[in-house]
């Protein structure tokens, strides 16, 4: 079994209002000079066939529409 | 008409769908894992958080086994009807174009809405009666929205094809798009129009009591633009 990382990410240019919210949200806190912030998903996972990855990505793990996946594998 | 009204796991509209369904002919609830929807003519995807939602919106009730008898009795040409959480559905499925997204206000919103149907110049059975009621109203149907994630969105050169196609089957009226949806789009259909989707919640607008019986003609509409399995 290979360790596998998937990182799924809004497409660029596509209004993430999450990413805003939190970039919003940092000046209060005091933290300033941080821009582009966008939240997206990890998914970790255990597989046999790591070849397998990227078609589980289309169909199920990212919506190749609206977002952007990468794959890591361990 | 027979209708089938599907039920995920956190569904939570299909207590409504099913009334709305009952006014205009026969209806049941159709459990997720049922693989046989024999005897039935149309269904409806109900709203609410089918499976936590978890992944995205709609992203595993697209594979419930009800969902794969769903696909196949649209390719048939059956009617189709998703509101909300199951337009989220139909959408993952690939039985609708576009995807919904996060509301660009960042929040839930919950209010009645004008929709802008355009008409339909419907010619299945009972269109004369959706068509006359289109044409009494302007086109307008008050019916209420309320969700996180109903910002329509499709890349600009399908939005044109939509439109080009008569495929935007409902609006938002001028100023009351609720969440940046594009080109105020609250409904699509499918190429073929029996596969019909939107956001906002005609099962919750079938009764006078609640303010509005508008929701009744989106009903109406699909069974008259689908032919029964």
């Amino acid at each position: 079994m290979a360790r596998a990382r998937v990182l799924i990410r809004p497409k660029e240019g596509i209004l993430d209002p999450q990413g805003k919210a939190v970039e919003r949200a940092l000046p209060a806190l005091g933290f300033e000079g941080i821009e582009h912030v966008h939240v997206g998903r990890m998914v970790e996972l255990d597989v046999e066939d790591p070849a397998r990855l990227g078609e589980l990505c289309e169909k199920l793990l990212a919506n190749p529409l609206i977002e952007d996946y990468e794959i890591q594998t361990f | 008409m027979k209708w089938g009204v599907l039920q995920f796991p956190g569904s939570c509209d299909e207590r409504d769908a099913l009334h709305a369904c009952s006014l205009l002919g026969e209806a049941r609830l159709v459990w997720h894992e049922e693989r046989g929807l024999d005897g039935i003519d149309a269904v409806v995807v109900p709203g609410g958080f089918s499976y936590g939602d978890y992944l995205r919106a709609g992203a595993i009730a697209r594979f419930s086994p009800a969902m794969e008898a769903v696909a196949e009795m649209a390719a048939a040409g059956a009617p189709v009807l998703g509101i909300c959480n199951g337009f989220q559905v139909l959408c993952e499925a690939g039985l609708l174009p576009g995807a919904l997204l996060l509301n660009d206000t960042m929040r839930f919103t919950c209010r009645q809405v004008d929709l802008i149907a355009p008409r339909d110049d419907l010619t299945g059975p009972g269109a004369g009666q959706v068509n006359e009621r289109h044409d009494q109203r302007g086109g307008r149907l008050s019916i209420p929205a309320k969700h996180g994630e109903g910002r329509y969105w499709a890349p600009d050169d399908v939005l044109d094809g939509l439109e080009a196609n008569g495929q935007v089957a409902y609006r938002y009226a001028p100023g009351q798009n609720p969440n940046g949806s594009a080109r105020d789009i609250a409904g699509v259909r499918n190429e073929a129009g029996n596969v019909v989707g939107l956001m906002p919640h005609p099962e919750h607008a079938v009764d006078p009591l609640t303010g509005s019986t508008d929701g009744l003609r989106v009903f109406e509409a699909v069974a008259a633009a689908g032919a029964p399995a």
